[in-house]
């Protein structure tokens, strides 16, 4: 019982959302650095793109590890010093999901 | 009698308007050698400005998705070729202001260069990888140049695209690592030489202002490939192998970009890679000379056109700022904060003054060289490239 508390509790906290000044300022970076390699309509540059269709087969812990921690071998650099965990769940859920142009 | 003076003040009324109308015309005939463009990335147009009065002097819209833009002259400056990301070639008129034509010759492009001669006109793509050349005067289609390379015929991406001597045009393939060389001697039958294995990851490229040097950033390793347009038949070299070596490589939030403008005076200055650093290498002999620790990852280079002083800016988080290095003593003599999202620096043809886009503050700045002083700005809408019909005369610009 403890244990499905717990599991609430933690799935809860991994779903938060960042707040409405946070998610302006992350659009805006996603838009705008990481639109750098990714293109800023997301579909791909030197980076694959960020488009739902290019995302599904991917699972989000993989895609929230590949922000926070990069990927190496890959020009992908990690963003854990501003980006915490929930900001890049929050950020998979919205391309998984389609950004509106 | 009326009738026979009516038809006489007609036509003296007619041969005033006329006089009229042909001196406002002459007073409008302007040159094109003050004009440049901003590109507007997030909203897809382009500003048209002046350098002398240093204002702008109007926009021009629905060129696409422009992040990452970059344009080519034609040879009388009256013509900017605009690439967009989305794989849009635009004809802009920056004397009347218009959008001449548009295409989009792929999904996916990178950059483009304008022919020696003037006549053609080479976008180089992601996606179909490759290189599309069309007629600069229609934009028809003349040439296309699939980037495949392996054995299963994979396509490459391809970055790195200049123009060189002879009509050629010389580009980089990004996932394959070579370089090739396209002779447009006849412009329907493109002469392909290519060199394999210059390195990891290719990035981007230059030529050198002379037309002889390309040269090739690697992100995969540490080092550059160089090529001697002079004498292919030696092959792709290596240059700074190693240059990091037993340190650790930094993350690199924003690519460097080699442009034509790295070379001054004896010496070539190029961002390094994942090293917060300026490498500086000696012109004729590639042998390194220094190597200057710099405020983060450099992004631009660019030497002011007399090659006394080369300005950096930097990759994100560190965008805000702008360095200024003496190219003789290799210090960095003044440092500043134009504002958040720096994204590009162009110097007018002379060098008395730089043109700063800073993307964040909707701002382009401009400076005096000399004194440092801002001396001016004007408002554009997220600013990123800033192109001046200077570079319509310069080899690999």
């Amino acid at each position: 019982m403890l244990a499905v508390v717990l599991m609430i509790a933690a799935s809860t906290a991994g779903a938060a959302s960042p707040g409405n000044d946070r998610q302006a300022a992350l659009l805006y970076l996603l838009r705008q650095d990481c639109g750098s390699c990714h293109g800023s309509t997301l579909r791909g540059g030197l980076a694959p793109p960020l488009l739902p269709q290019s995302l599904a087969a991917t699972p989000d812990d993989a895609l929230i590890a590949a922000i926070l921690d990069g990927r190496p071998g890959t020009p992908m650099p990690p963003w854990r010093f501003e980006i915490n965990p929930d900001e890049a769940a929050w950020m998979v859920r919205q391309l998984k999901g389609g950004l509106a142009e | 009698m009326t009738t026979a003076i009516k038809p006489a003040r007609l036509l003296a009324a007619l041969l005033f308007l006329v006089a009229v109308s042909g001196a406002v015309g002459a007073e409008d005939l302007r040159g094109t050698g003050d004009l440049g463009i901003v590109i507007e990335r997030t909203a897809g147009s382009v500003q048209v400005i002046e350098t002398s009065g240093r204002t702008g002097l109007g926009r021009i819209e629905g060129l696409g998705d422009l992040s990452h833009a970059s344009a080519a002259f034609s040879r009388d400056g009256r013509y900017a070729f605009v690439f967009g990301r989305d794989g849009g070639l635009s004809k802009l008129d920056l004397l009347t202001r218009r959008l001449v034509k548009r295409i989009v010759q792929a999904g996916n492009s990178i950059g483009g260069a304008i022919s020696q001669d003037g006549s053609l006109i080479a976008v180089s793509n992601y996606e179909p990888g490759g290189v599309r050349i069309f007629d600069a005067r229609t934009l028809a289609p003349v040439a296309d140049i699939p980037a495949v390379y392996g054995a299963n015929g994979a396509r490459s991406k391809v970055v790195g695209l200049v123009d060189a001597p002879g009509n050629r045009f010389v580009f980089t393939l990004y996932d394959a690592g070579e370089i090739w060389i396209a002779d447009m001697s006849q412009p329907d039958k493109p002469v392909i030489t290519k060199f394999a294995n210059v390195g990891l990851q290719p990035y981007d490229a230059l030529i050198t202002p002379d037309g002889r040097t390309y040269i090739a950033g690697l992100f995969g390793e540490d080092g550059l490939a160089m090529l001697d347009l002079w004498r292919p038949e030696a092959g792709v070299r290596r240059l700074l192998d190693h240059y990091g070596r037993g340190e650790e490589k930094l993350p690199v939030y924003k690519m460097p970009h080699l442009e034509g403008w790295a070379r001054a005076g004896d010496r070539i200055f190029l961002p390094a890679v994942g090293h917060h650093e300026l490498l500086v290498i000696d012109a004729e002999t590639f042998a390194e000379i220094g190597r200057i620790p710099v405020h983060g990852q450099p992004v631009f280079a660019v030497a002011r056109p007399d090659g006394r002083q080369v300005w950096v800016n930097f990759a994100h988080p560190l965008n805000d700022t702008v360095q200024v290095i003496d190219s003789q003593s290799l210090e960095i003599v003044h440092e500043f904060q134009p504002g958040s999202g720096v994204m590009h620096l162009e110097f007018t043809p002379r060098g008395e003054n730089v043109w700063i886009s800073v993307r964040d503050e909707d701002r382009v700045d401009i400076y005096d060289t000399a004194s440092f002083a801002r001396i001016g700005s004007i408002a554009a809408d997220k600013p990123s490239g800033i192109f001046l019909t200077a570079r319509a005369n310069r080899i690999g610009l």
